[in-house]
């Protein structure tokens, strides 16, 4: 609101000052405690949620010079709550995401584009247990004052990245589609 | 000879396979390491069990619109009395059986879809230390209904090999009347 004031009151100087302003616009500092990365998926028909407990965030996001918007994520998959602790046993084994030898999930942004009304489609490169594919969630922005809030809902398959091999390879009991759902928060200013 | 009605008869044996057949996959599922095998004969035991629940509803109902023959004269008031008491338990085990199961699995977050294609409403919403209690619960009102089943078929091989008089053939199929 304050530099609107000013740029009303001091047409000349806000001509200077929105350079400046722009940079102070961008959203750089994730708040992870604020941030959720969930999924879901379908187990005998029976749709199920978990989440990922532990994750770091990087983010360059100035809604005015969404070109040079970028963003990453990791993830560490050790972390995951599967809802039942069985099955976090299980999906750290081999045959899952074999964390021993891929302890994090990495995801890095190539291109975010506009879709109008606070939509963007962000291009990029996710990487689980060494496979690498391209996926291109599509992120809706929230202004809530100073922070900014990115949610998205995406959906990769498990084979993709070999996530359930052997006897899990068949997707009767486990369903290969994999909703990924993401809210995050970041705020102004490193 | 009074005999239970063909309806009564069908039920009760359609139940016995039922139950049996549920019980023992329920023994067997529970201390195998996870598999996909595992998530199946999981969902198909709860499948059972919600067929269990709406046949004990349809039973039920059939038995308080049709009454049952009279139980054996040369049973004493007191042994009257036990057999009616066990029967009542062996219907009220037969809702809270499958009642407690579905209940577990709501309380461990997983939803009962029927067939995996008809999602049950969650009774519950997911709290493990409930689930946990429900999963004993669950156990334990198997366990009495175990007990009672052997107990049942004890009472009505000695009916029929002591005592000598209709009570297990009544029950028996082919013969029922209409």
């Amino acid at each position: 609101m304050k530099h609107w004031t000013i740029i009303a009151l001091f047409p000349l100087a806000a001509s200077l000052g929105l350079a400046r302003t722009c940079h102070a616009d961008e959203f750089n500092r994730v708040l992870t405690d604020q941030s959720t990365l969930t999924f879901s998926f379908k187990q005998m028909g029976v749709g199920l949620e978990g989440y990922f407990k532990k994750f770091a965030a990087s983010l360059n996001f100035d809604p005015d010079r969404i070109d040079s918007a970028r963003a990453s994520v990791d993830v560490d998959l050790a972390s995951i709550d599967t809802g039942y602790s069985e099955g976090d046993d299980e999906v750290a084994g081999k045959s899952w995401f074999n964390t021993k030898a891929y302890p994090s999930a990495h995801f890095a942004s190539s291109r975010f584009k506009s879709l109008g009304a606070g939509r963007f489609e962000v291009a990029g490169l996710l990487t689980i247990k060494g496979r690498t594919q391209p996926v291109t969630p599509t992120a809706t922005l929230t202004l809530r004052g100073n922070d900014a809030s990115l949610d998205g809902v995406f959906v990769i398959k498990r084979a993709d990245f070999s996530i359930g091999e052997g006897p899990w390879a068949d997707f009767g009991t486990v369903a290969n589609e994999v909703q990924i759902k993401f809210h995050i928060v970041a705020t102004r200013g490193k | 000879m009074k005999r239970y009605t063909r309806t009564a008869i069908s039920l009760h044996w359609l139940m016995t396979v039922v139950i049996v057949g549920t019980f023992s996959l329920g023994l067997y599922m529970a201390d195998l390491p996870l598999s996909p095998e595992k998530l199946k004969f999981f969902s198909w035991h709860k499948w059972a069990g919600v067929t269990l629940f709406l046949l004990a509803i349809a039973r039920l109902t059939w038995r308080m619109t049709h009454r049952p023959p009279e139980l054996p004269e040369h049973m004493s008031p007191h042994e009257q009395r036990m057999a009616r008491a066990a029967h009542g338990l062996l219907y009220v085990l037969m809702f809270a059986v499958p009642l407690t199961g579905w209940l577990t699995s709501s309380a461990k977050g997983f939803q009962t879809v029927l067939f995996g294609v008809l999602p049950l409403p969650d009774l519950l919403s997911k709290n493990k230390a409930l689930g946990d209690l429900l999963e004993t619960v669950h156990w334990g009102l198997n366990m009495a209904l175990a007990v009672l089943v052997i107990g049942h078929l004890a009472a009505a091989l000695k009916h029929h090999f002591v005592d000598r008089d209709d009570v297990l053939t009544r029950m028996l199929p082919g013969h029922g009347k209409h």
